[in-house]
């Protein structure tokens, strides 16, 4: 590769209690990629992603994004910065359930500081965007599960995030829809050249990656280059 | 068969029986196959012949060569084409990578690479085509992960199957 990466771990190690989750993992994402972190339940690959993420902080090693040590941040200043460059998508949406799914969308801009208005200008288009318009005024539990996944990735696109943190984004939905769900997302992200680290155990899945890590017992086996 | 010596020199008859063992439920080897097959590794200097005190032919054993050992090593590193109904070709490399020591996982991890490979290639021609050739790609991408997910069980199974071989 011949850039810098955008996000690496180094050498991370992580424990709970006396079960290790991380044994010096390393990985690194560039700009405008997008990486699958593949392997068996428990092999540590969500908990590899929280770390990348900021959420979690490993035992020792180091996660950098774009020059900054992330394990050496204050807290505040994490969450400053998940809220401006870091984009999330989980398995069930877990969108608010009281807002309308439009609102959802605008909820990353309003604690931002957008306006209301200009906030769900931005998210009606993110939603024509992934082909959901016609359940903006609808609650999440109002829409069917592939709707609200594309309801989700409009929500971890809307603020044009630099990385996009996607756990098992189609795993609870059938083929096509799941198909549909990564062409849109993939694309989208592509477009915005935000990077992408896409957790999935489905190959299918993988395969709208440019390389996959198969992380086992903690640890990352294999990266390969393919673009 | 070469990848059977190295475990130890054999004679033709063992060599048979333990391939027939592990690999031929559907297709034992006939004795003139295991000989000829012999026959060619000892001209290209894969095995040497250990004989033993005046037996006949039937009572030479071989053993493999260094450069047999590379040849196993090599072919192991290798990913096979990724197709469907590879089954009985990767089944035969992960037993044998347990049987000769290898990392099993490595060969699992570079056919994963390789079939994901193709199934990228398969995702872009799908995503760029008309309905003709998505049917064809959904169709090729679902035998092709059936393989991976036949591979990732393999995985896990690994332990159990190391034992298993080994006994």
């Amino acid at each position: 590769m011949p850039t810098e990466p955008l996000l690496t771990a180094e050498d991370l190690h992580l424990s709970f209690g006396p079960t290790t989750a991380l044994e010096s993992a390393s990985v690194e994402v560039h700009a405008g990629e997008v990486l699958a972190l593949m392997g068996p339940s428990g092999s540590g690959k969500s908990t590899l992603l929280h770390c990348l993420a900021g959420i979690l902080t490993p035992d020792s090693g180091r996660v950098t994004y774009a020059g900054r040590d992330l394990t050496a941040l204050h807290d505040n200043e994490r969450s400053a910065l998940r809220r401006s460059e870091f984009g999330f998508v989980f398995q069930f949406g877990q969108l608010v359930p009281e807002l309308t799914c439009v609102e959802n969308v605008a909820l990353p801009l309003r604690l931002g500081g957008a306006s209301r208005r200009a906030a769900l200008r931005s998210a009606e288009a993110w939603l024509e965007r992934l082909e959901v318009s016609d359940v903006a005024g609808k609650r999440p539990g109002q829409a069917s599960g592939g709707q609200g996944q594309r309801v989700a990735v409009a929500r971890a696109l809307v603020t044009r995030p630099k990385v996009v943190f996607a756990d098992e984004p189609t795993g609870a939905l059938d083929s096509l829809n799941g198909e549909r769900v990564m062409q849109l997302f993939v694309a989208a992200a592509r477009d915005t050249g935000a990077a992408v680290v896409l957790v999935t155990h489905e190959p299918r899945v993988a395969a709208y990656s440019d390389h996959e890590a198969v992380v086992r017992d903690g640890r990352v086996r294999a990266r390969e280059y393919v673009r | 068969m070469l990848g059977l010596l190295e475990g130890g020199p054999r004679h033709g008859y063992d060599l048979k029986r333990s391939y027939d063992e592990r690999f031929g439920q559907d297709r034992p080897l006939a004795y003139g196959q295991v000989y000829s097959t012999l026959a060619r590794l000892l001209k290209n200097g894969l095995v040497e012949v250990e004989s033993e005190p005046g037996a006949g032919p039937e009572r030479k054993k071989y053993a493999i060569t260094d450069a047999g050992v590379s040849d196993v090593t090599g072919w192991l590193d290798r990913p096979e084409k990724p197709e469907p109904y590879l089954q009985s070709t990767l089944y035969t490399k992960v037993v044998l990578a347990l049987l000769t020591g290898h990392d099993a996982n490595d060969v699992l991890d570079t056919q994963r690479s390789a079939h994901l490979r193709l199934m990228r290639d398969l995702t872009r021609r799908k995503n760029d085509g008309d309905l003709a050739d998505q049917l064809i790609c959904d169709h090729a991408l679902f035998h092709l992960e059936a393989d991976l997910r036949w591979l990732e069980l393999t995985a896990a199974r690994l332990q159990q199957l190391a034992a298993q071989v080994r006994a």
